[in-house]
């Protein structure tokens, strides 16, 4: 039937056809607006490139617009001008990634050898190595994500299993209100819960994981109640048709069914915190050598080793800073390397759900 | 309107089972036995909310019989199912008033942990719902480990055996036990979920449109193997297939609502074939005959 009625089909009258701009076009029109911009630029004695890039993204606008309005239409030029907005709205958002991950690998780069990942610093002079901040970087993440996890998790499951009503709205209001306050009000927080037992002035790793806790356990409860809203309602009413009590629905059913998800929610929570500094700042202070017992004494960290190698370098003032960028380099890299881990788990371990 | 015999219960919708209940029935839970039950619904009356979906249903479920529940849209057919094994609680702001017996023991007194009621009542869905993270062995397992914790491996086996044989999908599963249940198809998904429904051994069988997302070929597997069931198991099945509810059903119940916005009241009830040649109420006549609905 369909194909007769295709057969039949008059031939495309000749209003439906419009016109057509080339296929180069857009590139045409980018290509050709920034060496406009340029030589107007030169010609005012005022080239630098993020004036071309201003310019030079206005003029292929207005271009593209007016040529393939008489060409193609209104419509067809409209299109055209929102993809051009859309892509350049895009390249700005790019520009500051970019350029933060190129600078920080091409000043890190230098500073980050051997010496700067197993080493320890030797004093004022000879600079040393980071490993005491990578060491307490780890140490200090892992017991905030021991902490954080099963209280997030544990929170996501009341908020979206049982919670209802009055309560569960509060948590949810206040659990959004976490999730803003200022990292350093989270530090703060930290010292003067341990200073009330334990005397001014203390500084403990387990401190920093306190602090870090505070800002952590809002992520991971967000994206928990995300994933577990998502697993599907029909799942549990077979688990409770079979005579399975709730509890033991939410743990053989709903929770493997998220797992995938609940993981990847606790990386992305770990790697949003890891480079906190100012929370670390006031609750583990600074020290030069390694600590693993984040109950005793004081714990470097990358983010706050960046901040005291800029701050106060030593007699050689560069090293210092190559240290400093290699130390935020290293930072990105584990974040880096949180993510994909992150993806790899998801892709590995996610459930179809229909 | 009839004056509701039970409390009005709304909440404690998921109980616990820790709540013991001293008379026989449900809280007996020995394995291998399967015993048909017989369900009776006294001035039923189901709500949603403010919202009446089922008004004063009064009816029997036999043992051993196929009943099917038939009517068009909205009128309270899934509601009522639901409400017989106590799922119906579990819809926020859902009500039950009335009584429901399962072999003369009332569902809805106090002290009946709910929980225990399914697992004397099982149920099947319209859309074929195997869990995703379990293999088809685990899935059938599923009702055995959800419900009555740790289990031998080889009564486990045994248990999947049967109840795979019993739905019907051994010979087709048996080489790939570990795979992953959402890999089968349609009707082999839902196979797979009467095997996990029947591994516990219920007394009754719920089945909510169970073939409304298969294909004929697998309708009919389905209908086939529900005649095969009933030897062991009450049977409820709600259909909005006429054909079906001849072909399967021993006894049908038609429900439908006087007018939209009203609740779903049951008009007429007894043997199927009674119902579909010479039915009492002008409604169920023009159900069947599909004059309208």
């Amino acid at each position: 039937m369909e194909a007769r009625a295709a057969t039949s089909m008059p031939p495309v009258p000749r209003q439906l056809r419009g016109g057509a701009l080339p296929d180069w076009a857009p590139y045409g029109v980018v290509a050709g607006s920034l060496a406009l911009s340029t030589l107007v630029l030169s010609a005012a004695g005022s080239l630098g490139v993020a004036l071309l890039m201003v310019v030079a993204t206005i003029v292929s606008c207005v271009a593209i617009y007016a040529w393939s309005r008489p060409v193609e239409g209104p419509k067809r030029a409209l299109d055209r001008l929102a993809t051009f907005t859309i892509v350049a709205a895009f390249g700005l958002a790019l520009i500051p990634l970019i350029s933060l991950l190129y600078q920080v690998t091409s000043r890190g780069l230098p500073g980050l050898d051997w010496e700067f990942l197993t080493g320890t610093p030797h004093g004022i002079i000879n600079g040393g190595g980071a490993a005491h901040a990578i060491v307490g970087t780890i140490v200090i993440t892992g017991v905030a994500a021991l902490i954080s996890v099963p209280i997030g998790i544990m929170a996501a499951i009341y908020l979206n299993e049982y919670g209802a009503g009055r309560l569960a709205r509060a948590l949810t209001f206040f659990v959004d209100v976490m999730t803003g306050i200022p990292s350093i009000v989270a530090g703060l927080f930290a010292y003067a819960l341990f200073a009330i037992f334990l005397g001014p002035g203390i500084r403990l790793g387990v401190m920093g994981s306190v602090a870090l806790s505070v800002l952590m356990v809002p992520i991971v409860i967000r994206s928990a109640e995300e994933v577990l809203k998502v697993v599907p309602d029909h799942l549990r009413e077979a688990a409770y048709a079979l005579g399975t009590p709730k509890w033991k629905t939410i743990v053989k059913v709903v929770l493997p069914t998220a797992f995938a998800g609940l993981v990847t929610g606790v990386m992305i929570a770990i790697a949003r915190i890891v480079g906190e500094t100012a929370p670390l700042l006031v609750t583990t202070g600074v020290v030069d050598s390694i600590n693993t017992n984040p109950f005793q004494g004081r714990m470097q960290n990358l983010a706050v080793y960046a901040y005291s190698e800029y701050r106060t370098p030593g007699i050689h003032k560069t090293d210092s800073y190559d240290r400093a960028w290699a130390a935020a380099l290293t930072l990105i890299v584990i974040v880096m390397l949180l993510n994909v881990a992150a993806r790899l788990v998801y892709r590995r371990y996610r459930t179809e759900i229909r | 309107m009839v004056e509701p015999t039970g409390a009005k219960r709304s909440d404690a919708a998921v109980g616990t089972t820790e709540s013991t209940e001293a008379r026989s029935g449900i809280d007996a839970g020995t394995p291998g036995r399967s015993v048909a039950a017989t369900m009776r619904t006294r001035d039923l009356n189901l709500y949603y909310g403010d919202l009446q979906a089922v008004q004063d249903v009064t009816m029997t479920v036999e043992p051993h019989k196929v009943t099917a529940l038939i009517g068009s849209s909205g009128c309270g057919k899934t509601t009522f199912l639901r409400s017989l094994n106590r799922m119906h609680e579990l819809t926020a702001g859902a009500r039950v008033e009335g009584e429901i017996t399962l072999d003369e023991q009332d569902i809805y007194a106090s002290g009946i942990d709910p929980v225990k009621v399914r697992r004397m009542v099982g149920m099947v869905f319209q859309a074929p719902n195997p869990f995703p993270t379990m293999s088809i062995y685990e899935n059938v397992a599923a009702g055995l480990s959800l419900a009555s914790g740790r289990v031998r491996k080889s009564v486990k086996d045994e248990v999947v055996e049967r109840s795979l044989r019993g739905a019907h999908l051994w010979n087709e599963v048996k080489d790939r036990l570990d795979r992953p249940g959402s890999g089968l198809s349609g009707g082999q998904q839902q196979r797979l979920c009467i095997a996990r429904a029947i591994a516990v051994e219920p007394e009754v069988l719920l089945m909510d449109e169970p073939c409304s997302a298969l294909d004929p070929v697998a309708t009919l597997a389905i209908e086939d193997l529900i005649a095969e069931l009933k030897s062991r198991y009450t049977i409820v099945i709600v259909t909005h297939n006429m054909q079906q509810a001849a072909r399967a059903s021993d006894t049908t119940a038609f429900f439908n609502l006087e007018e939209t916005g009203r609740p779903g009241r049951l008009v007429e009830i007894g043997p199927t074939e009674t119902i579909f040649t010479s039915p009492r109420e002008q409604a169920t006549e023009d159900y069947v005959s599909g004059r309208f609905g």
